[in-house]
């Protein structure tokens, strides 16, 4: 039963993968600490290899469709480690309330600006 | 591409590597409403783009934590693999036969569910 609610998981967090971009890792993680009986930060660690294989396949398809700026994908991915670095010691030195409650914050205002471009008819 | 705009992607490189520090996420969250708010890219190229440069920010974040500290579970990461790529096999298909607004809602309503489970203590 754990197992196949560990792929039902999975096959969830890659259907949100192909669909609106981002890599799984909010599905892969509970996946394998609650059915798979990881450590969490053995299973961030274990999700992070999960992704890179499922990103990969998505972005290959996604590449056919012409759907891939290759040179934006290269810049972002290469000055993510400076970003990583800072995040890690923000992390440590501020509280975690204070930390979900902003990245709350951004993710409103991201679906607040988004939002229009779904709801609002084209003119 | 000018200058402008490289620095403009290196800033949401940057940013999207604080996020994944801080949260442990592979931060499509914030490329993915960037790319489209801030460069106008249409939501699939968004999403792809965002996809492609997940694969460098997980391949280094793994290689740290498996090289460095040995956290990485290989044969547990590569199994589980394994029903994701069926599922984003189906997503990227479907993906081209709905709108690009619908894309954009499905990602917002996303955003809200993330914001409510970080503000509900």
């Amino acid at each position: 039963m754990d197992v196949l609610m560990a792929i039902l998981f999975a096959v969830v967090g890659g259907l949100f993968g192909g669909l609106i971009g981002v890599g799984g890792g909010l599905l892969f993680v509970p996946a394998l600490t609650i059915f798979l009986g990881l450590s969490q930060v053995e299973a961030e660690a274990t999700s992070l290899l999960t992704i890179v294989i499922v990103a990969l396949v998505g972005a290959y398809r996604q590449a056919g469709y012409g759907n891939v700026d290759l040179r934006a994908a290269l810049v972002i991915g290469a000055l993510s480690p400076l970003g990583v670095l800072i995040g890690v010691v923000v992390a440590n030195n501020v509280s975690e309330r204070l930390l979900q409650l902003s990245f709350a914050a951004l993710a409103l205002f991201f679906a607040y600006r988004l939002l229009p471009r779904a709801l609002v008819l084209p003119s | 591409m000018a200058a402008d705009s490289t620095l403009r992607l290196a800033a949401i490189g940057t940013f999207a590597g604080i996020f994944s520090g801080l949260f442990g996420v592979g931060g499509g969250t914030v490329i993915v409403p960037l790319l489209i708010l801030w460069f106008g890219f249409g939501e699939r190229l968004a999403t792809g783009t965002s996809l492609a440069a997940i694969v460098l920010i997980g391949l280094l974040g793994a290689l740290a934590q498996g090289g460095l500290y040995g956290n990485v579970h290989l044969a547990t990461g590569i199994w589980l693999s394994l029903p994701a790529i069926g599922g984003i096999l189906l997503g990227t298909a479907l993906q081209q036969r709905i709108s690009e607004r619908t894309v954009s809602l499905l990602f917002a309503l996303l955003l809200i569910a993330i914001a409510i489970e970080l503000i509900v203590p």
